[in-house]
């Protein structure tokens, strides 16, 4: 432990305590224990199974995955570092970063699982509650704490529902996964109305915050979005609501069909029943007992204070001179920046979409370069975004020449957030032994046909999401362009969906036709952008322009000539 | 079955009865919910239970509580969780103060949960051993969230430990 490098002094993550260390350290034991006895052959592969999902441990294809979670996605330094050296040591020197904010080791051997808790304990890491029937790893925005538009920072809420979550007695069998995503700002970046819930916390014309609350969106094989179940629920009623939806969702959520036992289904099957049943629920809990009081708020809120931020103005001379000179270097702040709160700084999105790379994948040497950057530039905090890339989210716009030329030697300053080759992609048919097609080929050759960045620009914010089955790891119902991969009498072939979107207009999109062959499906989405770009008006995104143009001239387009 | 209490086994003083058996006199008997609403069973002193099956809703013993000693609530499976929010609802929002008893498949790693949503008794296969069950309930005394039954004083912020 002492060999590890401090927690950088101003980052902004949850510091554990004595028995939270504990915790986790007994826990570790418990499960080095396990698997020393499926090693030895004490307990079957059947008896191994819970135990290990309940540690995070998958047996995909090829290897057992190790799910960690980063709750709510955000990482100091020191943490990261760690991440480098599981990955070097017990992986093949890579991670995967995952749409919900964690990451997976994909090449995990059994017997190294508990060293390698025990190596995320150090850092006040674990895999608990990343796999089974429970409330999973709560997600927020990226952007939290910084993004210029934000209301309330949702990160204190967040770890608030992280620790109620935790080993809660009444959730932990329910009919299936629960996952929860909350945000603070108007302009949702978490999908929040397809998550089991998904929470917008606001202020009232008083100041005083409180959560609208969305229940019941999701994606899978039956893609819904959520419904308002409440506009405003005060602070001190918030864990109590999350009680009560879960009561009721355990209670009443289906349990035979496994593709039927998400809460979305009870929600859609009950409609304004549900909203009663919670109310019910709400009016029967014993007075004070789930209130939140002000007080935990303000000290959870504590380990978030803002850093030391310099007294700053926007656009310094510095940068100014910078975006003159230098094109590339101006594309990549156009794209890989997003506005931030406290002036003369600005939040960097990192790219881990390099062209005909893995989307997601990070090696252990751009990890440490990223945490050494975050060190100098960024307070110390790094972020994982849904969309599966890298966040500083604290960065001086003074700074941003040199951040970019730090970047560029480690692969890192593609300049491709929001465009085309900016893909999420589920891992498919190369490790996941659910799926039923490869997908990260795919994205591979999308990102290779489109490598050329001024065309990408020239197309524009367009999001192609690519799931290889119909489980929608990849999220393509909400792709702007979604890609589903499916086996067809043993062939893999390829369904696609137009106009599909995760933020304030949630929409699930539409299946433009037949699938296309794992050949022609490249040929597909180009021939979709081609026409998006001949029928758009000036300054139209794609989005946009499906949605004004229907599906017809791109069905024409695919299907006309054959 | 054998029932294990606060760590202990003890026998079962309750006999099942069916639907169609009569009600021994003098014996105390666990009936079913459909039973209870049916015959309302009146003028009797011994002890009576009811057995809720997973998708009932305890609501429904709200008439016959000051006559009910035990509520027995079922896992068909262990991973069938419905259980527990029965038995937190008997409590909370009924006010059940008699014993909560959990049947059906359980696992010892369940036990410290159960008691905290309100279980006290649960039953256990023939020759289990009791040790294992106090072992897994005292595997982790950390708990995060307010439930009905096990709280010691706050430890810190939103954790409390259990009391084991």
């Amino acid at each position: 432990m002492d060999s590890l490098p401090a927690i950088p002094p101003h980052a902004r993550t949850y510091r554990y305590d004595a028995v939270d260390k504990a915790f986790l350290q007994a826990r570790i034991a418990e499960f080095r224990d396990q698997v020393q006895r499926r090693l030895d052959g004490t307990l079957t592969e059947d008896e191994f199974k819970p135990l290990r999902l309940m540690n995070g441990l998958y047996l995909q294809l090829h290897a057992y995955m190790l799910r960690v979670a980063i709750p709510y996605g955000v990482l100091n330094t020191r943490q990261l570092r760690q991440l480098a050296y599981i990955a070097r040591r017990w992986d093949r020197g890579f991670g995967h970063f995952t749409t919900r904010q964690n990451i997976q080791f994909n090449w995990t051997k059994l017997a190294d699982a508990p060293d390698m808790l025990a190596a995320l304990a150090e850092v006040d890491m674990h895999a608990i509650q990343t796999s089974g029937n429970c409330v999973r790893n709560v997600t927020t925005d990226e952007f939290a704490g910084a993004a210029a538009d934000e209301v309330v920072d949702p990160r204190p809420y967040a770890e608030i529902l992280r620790q109620w979550s935790t080993l809660h007695p009444e959730f932990t069998y329910l009919p299936r996964k629960f996952k929860i995503a909350i945000t603070g700002a108007p302009h949702d970046r978490v999908a929040a109305k397809l998550h089991d819930i998904g929470v917008i916390a606001k202020r009232n014309t008083e100041g005083e915050v409180g959560f609208e609350v969305w229940v019941g969106g999701g994606l899978g094989r039956t893609p819904i979005v959520g419904t308002k179940l409440f506009d405003f629920v005060p602070e001190a009623d918030f864990l109590a609501t999350m009680e009560a939806t879960l009561r009721v969702y355990n209670a009443l959520g289906q349990r035979e069909n496994i593709y039927k036992a998400r809460i979305k289904i009870l929600v859609r099957d009950l409609g304004d029943e549900f909203r009663r049943l919670v109310e019910r629920e709400l009016a029967e809990m014993p007075e004070g007992r789930y209130r939140l009081p002000s007080e935990v708020v303000q000290a959870i809120a504590a380990h978030f204070a803002p850093p030391p931020f310099a007294r700053l103005t926007d656009n310094p001379p510095a940068l100014r001179q910078a975006l003159e000179a230098n094109r590339a270097f101006a594309t990549w702040v156009k794209n890989c920046t997003h506005p931030h709160r406290a002036p003369g700084y600005v939040s960097v999105v990192i790219s881990l979409k390099p062209i005909g790379g893995i989307p997601g994948d990070a090696s252990a040497d751009q990890m440490e370069a990223v945490a050494d950057l975050a060190d100098r530039f960024s307070f110390g905090e790094i972020r994982v975004s849904h969309v599966q890339n890298l966040v500083l989210p604290h960065v001086r716009q003074e700074d941003l020449p040199a951040l970019f030329a730090a970047l560029k030697p480690h692969g890192l300053a593609t300049p491709n957030i929001g465009l085309v080759s900016d893909i999420i992609s589920c891992p498919g048919m190369d490790y996941c032994a659910l799926a039923t097609a490869r997908s990260i080929p795919v994205a591979q050759r999308i990102s290779e046909r489109f490598a050329d960045l001024d065309a990408q620009l020239d197309i524009g914010t367009l999001h192609v999401n690519i799931s290889g089955c119909i489980n929608a790891c990849g999220h393509h119902h909400v792709g702007h362009i979604g890609i589903l991969g499916v086996d067809k009498r043993g062939e893999e072939v390829y369904q696609i969906t137009l106009g599909g979107s995760a933020t304030n207009d949630a929409a699930i999109g539409e299946l433009i036709g037949p699938a296309f062959s794992y050949d022609g499906v490249v040929d597909a989405v180009e021939t979709i952008i081609r026409t998006y770009v001949a029928h758009r008006a000036p300054g139209e995104t794609f989005k946009d322009a499906y949605r004004r143009l229907g599906p017809a001239p791109f069905k024409e387009a695919l299907y006309a000539a054959a | 079955m054998p029932l294990l209490e606060d760590g202990r086994l003890r026998p079962d003083p309750f006999v099942t009865v069916t639907d169609e058996e009569p009600l021994p006199e003098g014996t105390p008997a666990i009936i079913s919910l459909a039973r209870l609403l049916r015959d309302a069973p009146a003028g009797r002193n011994a002890p009576l239970g009811v057995a809720l099956a997973p998708e009932e809703d305890p609501r429904a013993l709200v008439p016959f509580l000051g006559r009910l000693s035990l509520v027995a609530v079922r896992l068909p499976k262990h991973r069938d969780g419905r259980a527990f929010t029965q038995a937190r609802a008997l409590r909370e929002a009924l006010g059940f103060r008699g014993e909560v008893r959990a049947t059906g498949h359980v696992l010892p790693d369940q036990y410290a949960f159960l008691l905290r949503c309100g279980v006290t008794v649960v039953e256990l296969p023939e020759g289990a051993d009791p040790a294992i069950w106090n072992a897994a309930r005292q595997a982790h005394p950390v708990a995060y969230q307010a439930a009905v039954a096990g709280d010691a004083e706050p430890l810190g912020f939103l954790r409390r430990h259990v009391t084991a």
